[in-house]
């Protein structure tokens, strides 16, 4: 090779390594760019799915109050009040305030629940037990810890306390099954405690049995508990006999024997 | 279901608790064994360390436990022995940090200093592990119910939280009316102690305040599972946070918990006299 070659080859690797400097940061710098987007995509995927649940025009705007964590008191929940429009259906309206709870607030720091959790289903039992059901996502991208698991139930059971009166206590379910812990710590064999006060079913026409609800699924609305200015009649006393379309404990998704109610 | 007074460890095994509802003997909360039944407890103890603490209940049979005799009845026995839960371990690590913490392998450190600091007050410590082991749950709190006059500390770090600060937890309400039979179930064996374990947790997280800036002055409450099979005044003490960068943080902890807890310990131990009547209620 000449020495007119030589040169031509060093400064042909020359361009080629500036433009390399060039390139790869701008190179680094777009997927991290179409990362993030990606990212935010799904998170605005998330919240349009629950917006598309919170929002019916139908139904009134009510001030909802959801619990998360707190930024002046370590280990504290705080409660904002979001304008939404909820559903007067118990068990809607539990999806609908459970939804934008997992959506989070605006400060993601301040977050109780997973952003990748989805709640799969809620439903009422006819005693007041609330059953939610959620990913395992829940259960795996929780962080480990007492305070954090507990701070993820009592958030639950707060916003439900404070939002949809018919729940008198939650249980909590992972993918349809009961699990022992939430992650590794807070026990979720048992029911939260989440209304004290028993909810006073309405006073109904003669001859309309209790609440007897048939299941609710994943979508929501049947099978849910009313509130009182849209109850609904309800088949005669004969029909509300435990069996076919009768949600019962036993029938619940989970063991449901013998649940030990917790103050969360 | 057949129990067995003089021999509670074989009842919950053979009874499987592990698979789930399993009865607790009442006597648990009111130690149906003689004074001498300590020393079964002591062959537990970290004062014979050369025999092992069986992390499970098969086999681990209190050996020497009888049933009460009528004349030991109206003996009273005080706090002596604290069973100390170093938590997870094993495949379980628990809280894991960003620079490969693993909240199993530092409550184990940590258990060793609150054993040192207990047997400097005088108290004999049962660890339900003591290496990378992980029992379970109930193993756990079969170890626990065991020991005639025993209190239960369960050891974590958090995944979050303000660093270098403790929280000390006792488990929230649970219903602990025993059945028709006298039996408490043994799904809810802490219900009759939840107000001495208030007590005692209220205690050590005062101790732990004084040496923590930040941590609460009281006890909170929380569903912890481990807490809710232990027939005994349990609480579980958490150290924020294995999210520390370096685990020197959390090990300088370790000296200041250990005496805290041991402090709150000998404060709670005038307070709790354990009855020695079959079936009393703390």
């Amino acid at each position: 090779m000449t020495s007119r070659w030589r040169v031509l080859l060093i400064a042909g690797l020359a361009v080629a390594v500036t433009a390399a400097a060039i390139y790869f940061p701008i190179l680094r710098r777009s997927v991290k760019q179409a990362a993030k987007l990606q990212e935010q995509s799904e998170e605005q995927a998330r919240r349009e799915l629950a917006q598309a649940l919170a929002a019916n025009p139908g139904e009134p705007r009510v001030k909802a109050k959801l619990f998360w964590a707190s930024d002046a008191e370590d280990g504290a929940l705080t409660a904002v009040t979001v304008e939404l429009p909820l559903s007067s259906d118990a068990v809607l309206r539990s999806k609908q305030v459970l939804n934008t709870l997992l959506a989070g607030p605006v400060d993601a720091e301040l977050r109780t629940l997973p952003p990748d959790a989805v709640l799969l289903a809620f439903y009422l039992l006819p005693d007041g037990t609330g059953i939610a059901d959620f990913s395992e996502a829940l259960a795996t991208s929780t962080p480990s810890g007492i305070v954090s698991e507990q701070m993820a139930v009592d958030s639950i059971a707060r916003t439900l306390e404070a939002n949809v009166p018919q729940v008198q206590r939650v249980r909590i379910l992972i993918h349809g099954q009961e699990a022992e812990t939430l992650a590794g710590h807070v026990d979720l064999t048992g029911t939260f405690a989440v209304n004290t006060k028993p909810w006073q079913t309405p006073a109904k026409p003669a001859g309309v049995s209790p609440a007897a609800p048939t299941p609710a699924p994943p979508s929501g609305a049947a099978g849910s508990a009313k509130l009182p200015d849209i109850v609904a009649p309800t088949p005669a006393p004969a029909a509300a006999k435990p069996g076919a379309g009768t949600l019962t404990p036993e029938k619940a998704p989970g063991k449901l024997t013998q649940p030990a109610e917790r103050k969360p | 279901m057949l129990l067995d007074v003089r021999n509670p460890i074989r009842n919950v095994a053979q009874n499987g608790f592990l698979t789930g509802a399993v009865m607790v003997f009442a006597v648990f909360a009111g130690a149906a064994f003689t004074p001498s039944s300590q020393a079964p407890a002591q062959s537990q103890t970290s004062q014979a360390p050369a025999q092992q603490v069986a992390p499970s209940p098969q086999g681990a049979t209190p050996q020497g436990a009888t049933a009460q005799a009528p004349a030991a009845l109206s003996q009273r026995a005080n706090l002596n022995i604290v069973v100390v839960d170093p938590a997870h371990g094993g495949t379980d690590a628990g809280a894991r940090g960003t620079g490969g913490i693993r909240e199993s392998e530092v409550v184990l450190d940590f258990a060793a200093q609150v054993q040192r600091a207990l047997e400097t007050q005088g108290f004999q410590v049962v660890q339900t592990r003591r290496g990378n082991e992980n029992p379970s749950f109930d193993d756990r709190s079969a170890i626990a119910n065991a020991q005639r006059g025993g209190i239960f500390v369960t050891l974590h770090v958090s995944s979050t939280g303000l660093p270098s600060t403790a929280r000390v937890y006792v488990n929230a309400d649970l219903p602990s009316a025993p059945d028709a039979s006298g039996l408490i179930p043994w799904g809810r064996a802490q219900g009759p102690f939840l107000g001495l374990s208030r007590k005692l947790g209220d205690l050590v997280q005062g101790q732990l305040a004084q040496r923590f800036k930040g941590s609460p002055s009281v006890a909170q409450t929380a569903a912890v599972r481990q807490l809710r099979t232990t027939a005994a005044p349990a609480i579980a003490v958490e150290v924020s946070s294995i999210s520390v960068d370096d685990r020197a943080e959390l090990d300088r902890m370790a000296p200041g918990v250990a005496d805290a807890i041991a402090r709150g310990v000998a404060a709670f131990k005038p307070t709790y006299i354990v009855a020695n009547a079959a079936g009393a209620q703390p």
